[in-house]
């Protein structure tokens, strides 16, 4: 047989997920697995093909990774949960014999997850290898900026951004094209436009996979953004618990410089823009506009009263834009596409799609992009197949520390900005948390007062002092030392520090306590009365103990307590001394036969 | 140190710098923020060492105190809390013998942080160990992974 040339043998490409997410899975080790299986081989057998190796961002399905594409042509074939070994096989099978390996193809519930999804920013993200512009150009990129740079005035591409009708991503909603319009408008010697990478948000990943998997669009987005509002100086600020995301970013950066898309003067026009990148320091805080100007002036994060606004006063006192990465590397998509297209994609009032992070008790956890209005329980039953072992779904929290938590009755609700709202959640930045019945609501409650309270910056006395006395209540809660009055005293003061504090995260504090108080207040009761904790979470309210009629003596609860509180002999009952016992829970976790009980 | 920081000093008057880019880059350098280095920066720079102590003591990545060898961070964000983030935290208290958040053990080797959120929710409850993020743990697995650190850094130790 004649040996075949380089160039006509059949190019393969191994797509292999190397977001946080398969990265964690073991993304890395997968792509070496596969070049060792290929160069193994290599030496037997004289192979028909040539494998080209991609590493893409998050597709999503973290809940499966590592995710692997096998592209053959026009032909693609998925894999889900991929480990080293597996790599071997999948070469041998399915490269060089041309059977894909059955048993790790996607499933059912990898089309579920995808059904209702709507990916305009995600569909780029886990397709395209995030360390290349080229893969970025092919797909359209820089198209946006080239467009308006070739005769679209800032005024135009204002107006064609507010008649797309996209409202800000960070949280609040704010209209991108009213404020881009007042920045713009504004008097100033230099105007900035900030990103918001700081996503403080627990349980929240949006903004990271979206830097991680596509950091051109934001780029791209970003640059928009200045030309609109005349500004030729941009800052990311950035949070450095991602550093997988600053280096990406850093790189997209250095090759946008490369080939001229940043810089003086750029695709010869008179616009020119730089971009520079800010680390923050650790501070769920600096997310709030006015706070995150002074930590990239180099100070303490503190707010400051609004107004003057950032549009008309902000970094080193100049009038400035601050957006948050989704809305920002939506704009390409928006200025490529046009604001009608994007118009037609949601509501009335809330246009467009919304990214998520799918989280907690679901089965299928992951990002998620969908559009405007979909149904909260379509997110969780459809795309997120439900909850994790058929347990009773009990609330999904959205929002984190500033939202709420939505309970069952409530699932119709659709996601707008307006209807969210009203249940006494917000749409916020895109956490979505997942609670089943195993949960408690006040604990989930304490959970963010610790949070806020940790981080509230100190300077107005309501959030400062206010977020202190409210986690105190709750945790009195907690340990059973609640009192007759004590939900009124919580109420009055979430009240008072909603309205009296300096910025949004005192103003917002106190929505996880009102949302569960309205939602799931005889949990509250429970507490507080019988010293009860429904759910069966809080420790100091419970008591373990063994059920000699079921124990087996199998040991396996002897072994697992960390406080030696439980003695006997094998296949004999065994005993807990509670006196000891630190209620960790370990016995109950690994016991088989149900023979540890917890009131 | 004196030329460490003077570098740092180098670089701050080349690139306009702030405060909080002379504590990031002496961390970086340093690992963490010695007293020293704040008064030689508010020496050389006439900015008074309170404005420092401001700063350092505002954000939660400045450390005035030397960090272990090891970090093992266990991450506590709402997602890693609902599928049991703490246990593994009180797990890792335990096995450390260490009392807070952000304590290091006696021998220098450890130091315990809890963490809100690194973003990897989706594969919750998450642990850090020297910024390599492992996914899905539990205390049982967490705790193994501790004991396997202690003997190699104690069979490196009497090599
Ligand atoms: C305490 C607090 C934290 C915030 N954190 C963030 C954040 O991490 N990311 C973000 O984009 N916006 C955050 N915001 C909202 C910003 O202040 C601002 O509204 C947003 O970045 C504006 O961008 P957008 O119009 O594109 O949404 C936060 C607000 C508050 C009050």
């Amino acid at each position: 047989m004649q040996q075949q040339t380089e160039e006509n043998k059949r190019k393969l490409i191994v797509r292999v997920c190397i977001g946080t997410g398969g990265l964690a899975a073991g993304g890395k080790e997968v792509i070496a697995a596969f070049k060792k299986a290929i160069n193994d081989f290599c030496v037997d057998i004289d192979l028909d093909f040539t494998c080209h190796y991609q590493k893409v961002g998050c597709r999503g399905f973290c809940a499966r990774d590592v995710l692997v594409d096998v592209v053959d042509g026009d032909k693609s074939v998925t894999y889900q949960g991929i480990k080293p070994d597996i790599a071997k096989r999948i070469v041998r099978e399915h490269l060089i014999e041309g059977k894909p390996v059955t048993e790790w193809l996607i499933d059912d519930s990898y089309y579920a997850f995808h059904s209702k999804q709507h990916k305009i920013l995600l569909k780029d993200c886990g397709t395209i290898d995030p360390e290349d512009i080229q893969a970025y150009i092919n797909v359209g990129g820089y198209e946006g900026i080239k467009k308006i740079l070739s005769g679209m005035t800032p005024d135009e591409v204002i107006n064609e951004i507010k008649a797309s009708g996209i409202r800000g991503r960070g949280g609040a909603g704010f209209p991108t094209g009213v404020k881009w319009d007042a920045c713009r408008k504004a008097p100033g010697d230099r105007k900035y436009i900030v990103c918001n990478a700081d996503e403080g948000d627990p349980g929240a990943f949006m903004d990271r996979s979206v830097i991680e998997g596509n950091p051109h669009s934001v780029i791209e987005g970003m640059m928009i953004a200045a030309y609109a509002i005349g500004s030729s100086l941009g800052y990311v600020y950035i949070r450095a618990e991602y550093p997988s995301a600053v280096e990406r970013l850093k790189l997209a950066i250095a090759q946008a410089h490369e080939i001229g898309y940043l810089g003086n003067r750029v695709f010869g026009s008179d616009f020119s823009f730089d971009l520079r990148i800010k680390l923050g320091a650790g501070a769920f805080v600096c997310g709030e506009e006015t706070a995150l100007i002074a930590s990239i002036e180099g100070e303490r994060g503190m707010p400051r009263a609004k107004p003057p606004f950032p549009v008309h006063k902000g970094l080193w006192g100049m009038p400035t834009v601050i957006n948050n990465v989704e809305t920002l590397s939506n704009i390409p998509y928006i200025i490529r596409n046009g604001s009608a297209w994007y118009a037609s994609i949601g509501t009335e009032k809330s246009r467009g799609t919304k990214v998520f992070a799918l989280t907690g008790k679901v089965k299928n956890t992951g990002l998620i992009e969908v559009p405007m209005g979909i149904r909260l329980g379509e997110i969780i039953y459809d795309i997120g197949g439900g909850i994790i072992g058929n347990k009773q779904f009990k609330a999904v929290q959205l929002g984190g520390p500033s939202g709420g938590c939505i309970p069952h009755h409530l699932l119709d609700t659709p996601v707008t900005y307006e209807d969210i709202m009203q249940t006494g959640a917000i749409v916020g930045s895109g956490g979505m948390v997942v609670l089943d019945e195993n949960d408690c609501m006040v604990n989930i409650a304490k959970f963010f007062l610790e949070f806020t309270q940790a981080e509230s910056c100190g300077k107005c006395v309501p959030c400062r002092i206010g977020t202190k006395r409210l986690l105190e209540i709750l945790d009195r809660f907690t340990k059973g030392l609640g009192k007759d009055g004590d939900i009124e005293l919580l109420e009055k003061l979430c009240n008072d520090i909603k309205v009296t504090s300096l910025c949004g995260l005192g103003q917002t504090a106190p929505n996880p306590i009102l949302s569960t108080l309205k939602y799931f207040r005889e949990e509250y009761e429970a507490h507080i009365k019988e010293k009860r904790c429904p759910a069966k979470v809080c420790k100091d309210l419970l008591t373990y103990g063994i059920l000699e009629e079921f124990c087996k003596g199998c040991g396996a609860c002897l072994r697992a307590c960390p406080a030696k509180a439980i003695t006997g002999e094998k296949k004999k009952p065994h005993k807990l001394d509670s006196s000891i016992c630190i209620k960790c829970g370990a016995c109950f976790d690994v016991c088989k036969f149900k023979a540890v009980g917890r009131e | 140190m004196k030329n460490t920081l003077d570098e740092i000093v180098r670089q701050y008057r080349e690139k306009e710098g702030n405060v909080i880019f002379l504590l990031q880059e002496t961390q970086e350098a340093l690992g963490y923020i010695p007293e020293e280095a704040i008064y030689y920066f508010a020496e050389e720079l006439a900015i008074p060492p309170s404005r420092f102590y401001g700063v350092v003591t505002f954000y939660s990545q400045f450390h005035l105190k030397p960090r272990g060898k090891n970090i093992v961070s266990v991450c506590c964000g709402t997602a890693c809390h609902v599928k049991g983030g703490s246990k593994i935290a009180d797990r890792v208290q335990k096995d450390l013998d260490v009392a807070v958040d952000g304590e290091t053990t006696k021998d220098g080797l450890f130091t315990f942080e809890v963490v809100r959120c690194i973003g990897a929710c989706s594969i919750a409850p998450v642990v850090l160990i020297n910024n390599k993020a492992f996914a899905e743990m539990t205390a049982d697995e967490t705790s193994k992974i501790i004991k396997k650190m202690k003997k190699e850094e104690s069979d490196a130790a009497t090599n």
